[in-house]
């Protein structure tokens, strides 16, 4: 009799240990990034971005004693393998997932992070988003109707345009950003004389360019993904554009900067995060960063690399790994760079998940990203 | 009127890119009844690599540029000849066409997963700057591009029509079996054919590179643009593929000036599908009669 009561309390024993022995092993983080395809230069430095930071928190003993495991996996850019590897990631059992980076892939696999209840954090801008209702949707940069407000104050008060011509991207992130300008160009009084629309991964840009320069207007504001804003900035230079070029954070990234060369000169935009920023983190970042990849990160890599120490800060709030309990935390909460300084800036989440924090204004001057203004966020951060 | 004179300069010099790629489209049909579908990859590759031998080797793009020529007349020429096209041939056209699609899936990736996903940024030969004329200003570059790729074309005719190994690939070209009893090394003329070819893809890379940027898949876009362009002006003809090239790069530029941006990718199709419906043999092709 005494023997078989010791099958049951032995089989215990041993969900009670592998139970334990979970509880121990390393945390699963997966990264959905568009390692190929018309987003790599986004992916890529995202990724990168990521795993510099879990390399970090894993040297420093990890997050609540466990380390990290992070595994990315290539979207290809394309929507339905993000959606399809959005499942495999809630098959593994992800804490977290990090990505994808562009809107229009996020926007389809973020059904599936939602069913399982799983915090995904998104470089993706386009408003639409946060505006889904999505609990466990967090955002590593400014949503659009954050950031052209402030760059169409911009183009009124310093540039003093009166006509913009807008050449945007045909896709989620591109319209999402066309329609978030062109209202708040709208607010500031200021006509937009063009509305181009360009292809994803377009390489000819000398009629779009051209439709820019017909419209006659004050400046042109460039909304497109980095490798054509590359090709953009070179097209506007061979036609000899004289006027003012303005955009968001894809206009003078790193990458487009090296692609365009000397064409992305005198481009200015609202960035939401740049490694030319004075604040001694940033600066740390830049050069922790150049060490591990040998080339100079672009605000992608600064977004991937502050999430993961919104993750790191969040879980020790907690105090647990339990995702439902990090959403609820994530919502409301301010991480302070002085506490963590992998967060870069000081930031605060709203309840859709949407972030505020400073921003800068930024003009390309002798191939280097050059801090104009520092902006500071839409409301003071308590 | 200043801005259609623009436009047509800009696309004529857009669509002589285009032009090369379907000259060479058109020479390996003409020779050996090859099609293909990796024309774009045979531009991507030399890209690759005169930026390797420019940013690794550290040498000057001219000299890049000949090693990369004859770089690619091994590999793109010879290599690929001998490879793919001898054995496949005897078996016809289709397997041929497939195994140049497969090709150019195989090279993409390679390149890809062994060099680069990212886009690398290439430096045109061309100096910045406009050239003003009256109230006209083009680029130099378009001038640059406009004025090297006539050039080749130019030599390229001389060299088909004024030299004797020219007027053997023509022969070639024309009757096998008939330039085969004449005594013409018919092996050789298909051979040099092929190198022309790869020749022909390194200066398209080096023209447009510095537009389209060097990435695994640039070669798409051109490869595609460059077959309608060779249908369009005709296949059997090698004047054929300057202009449909030209048509393709002009009416592209005017309609995006023009009507809208979005419609301009889907002329050379539009052009396409509408030569093929009324005038098979393309606009300057000529009817080849086929026994059943």
């Amino acid at each position: 009799m005494k023997k078989f009561d010791l099958i049951p309390a032995a089989l215990l024993g041993l969900v009670v240990a592998t139970g334990c022995f979970a509880q121990q092993g390393p945390i699963p983080i997966v990264g959905l990034v568009e390692l190929s395809g018309t987003g790599a230069t986004a992916g890529t430095n995202f990724d990168n971005g990521v795993k510099l930071a879990v390399k970090e928190i894993n040297a420093a003993g990890g997050i609540l004693g466990r380390k990290i495991q992070y595994t990315s996996m290539d979207t290809q850019s394309a929507p339905q393998t993000a959606k399809a590897l959005a499942q495999k990631a809630v098959d593994e059992k992800a804490y977290v997932v990090m990505g994808p980076v562009f809107s229009g892939s996020f926007i389809v696999s973020m059904a599936e992070t939602k069913r399982a209840e799983i915090p995904n954090f998104t470089g993706g801008e386009a408003a639409n988003i946060t505006q889904q209702g999505n609990p466990y949707v967090f955002r590593t940069s400014f949503t659009q109707t954050t950031a052209m407000p402030k760059l169409a104050r911009y183009i009124k008060d310093t540039v003093k345009a009166k006509t913009v011509a807008i050449v945007w991207v045909n896709n989620d992130f591109g319209k999402g950003g066309r329609d978030s300008m062109t209202k708040a160009l709208e607010a500031q009084g200021i006509k937009v004389a063009a509305d181009v629309s360009t292809d994803p991964g377009q390489v000819d840009f000398s009629a779009a360019v051209l439709k820019v320069k017909q419209s006659n207007a004050d400046a042109a504001f460039v909304y497109t993904n980095e490798e054509e804003s590359a090709r953009a900035l070179r097209e506007f230079k061979k036609q000899g554009y004289d006027k003012p070029i303005i955009g968001e954070t894809t206009l003078t990234g790193q990458k487009v900067i090296e692609l365009a060369g000397d064409a992305a000169n005198g481009a200015v935009a609202h960035v939401g995060l740049t490694v030319d920023a004075p604040q001694p983190q940033i600066k740390a970042f830049d050069q922790k960063f150049q060490a591990e990849y040998k080339y100079k990160s672009d605000h992608n890599g600064m977004k991937g690399y502050s999430g993961m120490y919104v993750v790191k800060a969040i879980t020790e709030k907690i105090g647990k790994l339990d995702s439902k309990e990090f959403a609820k935390a994530l919502h409301g909460a301010t991480i302070r760079a002085k506490d963590y300084p992998g967060v870069l800036l000081d930031v605060h989440f709203d309840a859709n998940g949407d972030l505020d924090r400073e921003s800068f204004l930024v003009k390309v001057e002798g191939g280097k990203q050059v801090v104009t203004a520092t902006l500071p966020p839409v409301s003071p951060i308590q | 009127m200043v801005d259609l004179v623009q436009l047509i300069i800009s696309g004529t010099a857009t669509g002589a890119i285009y032009a090369l790629c379907a000259l060479g489209f058109t020479l390996l049909w003409q020779a050996s009844g090859t099609i293909n579908f990796a024309q774009g990859e045979f531009v991507m590759v030399p890209a690759f690599l005169m930026l390797f031998f420019i940013n690794t080797a550290g040498l000057p793009l001219w000299v890049a540029f000949l090693l990369t020529c004859l770089v690619a007349m091994i590999l793109l020429g010879y290599t690929f000849k001998r490879a793919m096209v001898d054995p496949l041939i005897r078996h016809g056209v289709i397997p041929l066409v497939i195994a140049t699609l497969g090709l150019s899936i195989g090279v993409k990736q390679l390149v890809k997963a062994g060099v680069t996903a990212q886009a690398q940024p290439f430096n045109s030969i061309f100096p910045d700057g406009l050239l003003s004329l009256g109230a006209l200003r083009v680029s130099y570059m378009d001038v640059g591009t406009l004025v090297l790729a006539g050039l080749i074309v130019i030599s390229l005719q001389m060299f088909l029509n004024r030299t004797v190994t020219g007027r053997a690939m023509q022969a070639v070209a024309q009757n096998t079996d008939s330039a085969r009893v004449l005594g013409i090394n018919v092996a050789r003329m298909v051979l040099y054919t092929f190198l022309i070819n790869a020749v022909l893809s390194v200066v398209a890379a080096l023209l447009v590179t510095p537009t389209y940027l060097a990435k695994f898949d640039m070669g798409e876009s051109i490869g595609l643009k460059a077959f309608y362009a060779a249908i369009i002006g005709g296949f059997n003809q090698t004047r054929g593929a300057l202009l449909g090239g030209v048509l393709v790069g002009v009416l592209e530029n005017l309609t995006g000036a023009y009507i809208s941006p979005a419609y301009k990718e889907g002329v050379a199709l539009m052009l396409f599908l509408v030569v093929i419906i009324f005038k098979p043999e393309g606009l300057l092709g000529r009817t080849e009669e086929r026994k059943v």
